[in-house]
């Protein structure tokens, strides 16, 4: 996964608003106007990062190609983890590229769910790539994104 | 203008879906098989159809007193699944008034006469949740309306309508429904429009709707003015409907786009 | 109280692992719409917990992109038989908390 973590190729306009980011935490619902989406996601995951290296693996998710409709997509994600104490998935967090808001949820989990896999529907606004990031007991982060394309409906129907 | 919008809908017609059975019956599959793969597992799958909710709404209501009478549908029916069968003889005339009757209107008129309640309002989570409650007791039964006697003229007046152009597309129900069933339209694939899955978890309405609120969608869609809700002429089509859909299974809650 | 459903076995035996389906009936009206024109303020059911045996099993924080008529799987081990309650927190504070038991066998 792409991360905007290497700060010395940051260009201005993102650096202006992961600046924002790190003091206030994720942009509130006003500034969020201002920005597009990609930005914002952007934004979102770096604070999640704090820093800290985002690894592609370990994460899989099971997300269908093709959305029949953008308002209910099926959403499974599993982890790859023992789940003991000491070895254990603390969170997921899923990301969207494109809807208004980028953070869709945490989960929450810990040795207790002997396994980690979280199942869910999410609201896709259009086509796009969605990103699940596992936070490990150890402090790693661990990530997989998915696209799904959104078909068009036969009637803007409105009812 | 208008011509131009038929050419235009013509054009974006495309071939058959791949893998349709071109069977002579292709006119009256219910739409649960044009579904994707996964929403198909849904509507099957009791741990995550949404649709149950409102039916768990429903037995809630069912059992609650009401109205100024003070009683429950049960106390008259008894529990809900002497229900069963009732949705396939659907919609059917009222012999009292001869008024042809849906489910909606069947239990708004016992509210009123029998309750002593007030009608539930069209689409109110309160009135699905019972038709839903009603209409699930008869899942995997056959449709089995009659169209004989006091329910001809309704019917007639129904396959009338269904037949008529209307809109700004100019369009008939006959012309995707019939004609056209299978093909693509954008991303759908045209169904027979049977209506058997209703009330349906639809997924463009982000919860469960009536058969009276998707045709009013689809008159929408062809940019015609809506017909009133539960009015006698959308009663009538749901009897050419169902009709129809006659011998084959009703299957609500089912999971629709 | 919302219509609400959970599926989970009712017996298992101890170190199972248990799986649980959750769904809830709420609008999950999000305060967007794709023109910008007519929105309804956001209304979304925003926490759900899932605690057993003393202790949070899972706990999910929640926004807009979740689906409608929020529906939540997850996993647990079988550790002794008692409750599991659920409870989802909407906005404004109004709960909705479901419970069922989960009888350990060993």
């Amino acid at each position: 996964m792409q991360v905007v973590d290497r700060r010395g190729e940051l260009n201005r306009r993102q650096v202006l608003v992961l600046g924002g980011c790190a003091a206030a935490g994720l942009l509130d619902a006003a500034d969020a106007q201002a920005e597009a989406p990609p930005a914002l996601f952007a934004a979102a995951v770096a604070d999640l990062a704090n820093g800290r290296e985002i690894k592609p693996g370990r994460v899989h998710i099971d997300m269908p190609r093709l959305a029949e409709n953008g308002n209910s997509v099926a959403f499974n994600v599993t982890v790859d983890s023992p789940m003991t104490a000491t070895d254990h998935v603390r969170t997921i967090h899923l990301f969207s590229e494109r809807n208004p808001i980028p953070l869709i949820a945490r989960f929450h989990i810990g040795p207790r769910a002997g396994r980690a896999t979280v199942r869910t529907y999410v609201r896709l606004a259009t086509t796009q790539n969605i990103h699940a990031v596992a936070e490990m007991s150890d402090g790693t982060l661990w990530s997989a994104q998915a696209e799904s394309v959104v078909l068009l409906a036969a009637c803007i129907d409105g009812g | 203008m208008i011509r131009r919008l038929g050419l235009l809908l013509a054009l974006v017609l495309t071939a058959p879906a791949a893998g349709l059975s071109q069977s002579a019956d292709a006119t009256r599959t219910s739409a649960s098989a044009f579904l994707s793969g996964e929403l198909r597992a849904e509507q099957e799958d009791d741990t995550r159809n949404r649709g149950l909710l409102w039916v768990d709404r429903g037995l809630d209501l069912w059992v609650r007193p009401d109205g100024a009478r003070a009683v429950s549908c049960a106390a008259c029916h008894g529990a809900a699944d002497t229900m069963r069968g009732v949705a396939t003889r659907y919609p059917a005339v009222d012999p009292a008034s001869g008024d042809l009757l849906n489910l909606e209107l069947r239990v708004n008129r016992c509210r009123v006469s029998h309750q002593g309640a007030e009608r539930l309002a069209d689409e109110s989570e309160a009135l699905l949740g019972l038709t839903a409650l009603i209409a699930y007791q008869s899942r995997g039964l056959p449709v089995a309306v009659t169209i004989d006697g006091a329910q001809r003229r309704f019917f007639e007046a129904g396959r009338a309508f269904w037949h008529e152009r209307q809109g700004q597309l100019n369009l008939a129900c006959s012309q995707c429904h019939d004609d056209n069933v299978g093909r693509k339209l954008r991303g759908d694939t045209i169904s027979s429009g049977l209506g058997t899955g209703y009330p349906a978890y639809r997924l463009e309405w982000d919860g469960l709707g009536s058969l009276g609120r998707r045709l009013r969608a689809c008159q929408i869609g062809v940019r015609a003015a809506s017909a009133p809700p539960a009015g006698p002429e959308q009663v009538a089509l749901e009897l050419y409907l169902a009709w129809r859909a006659r011998g084959l299974p009703l299957e609500s809650p089912a999971i629709r786009r | 109280m919302r219509p609400r459903r959970i599926s989970m076995p009712a017996v298992a035996k101890r170190g199972d692992i248990v799986e649980i389906r959750t769904v809830l009936l709420h609008p999950m009206i999000t305060g967007h719409t794709a023109s910008g024109a007519n929105t309804m303020p956001r209304q979304i059911v925003h926490t759900f917990e899932a605690r057993y045996d003393g202790e949070t099993i899972f706990r999910a924080e929640i926004l807009p992109g979740i689906a409608a008529n929020p529906y939540l799987g997850f996993t647990t081990v079988a550790t002794r038989t008692g409750d599991i309650t659920f409870t989802w927190i909407e906005d404004g504070g109004a709960r909705t908390v479901e419970q069922r038991r989960l009888t350990v066998e060993e």
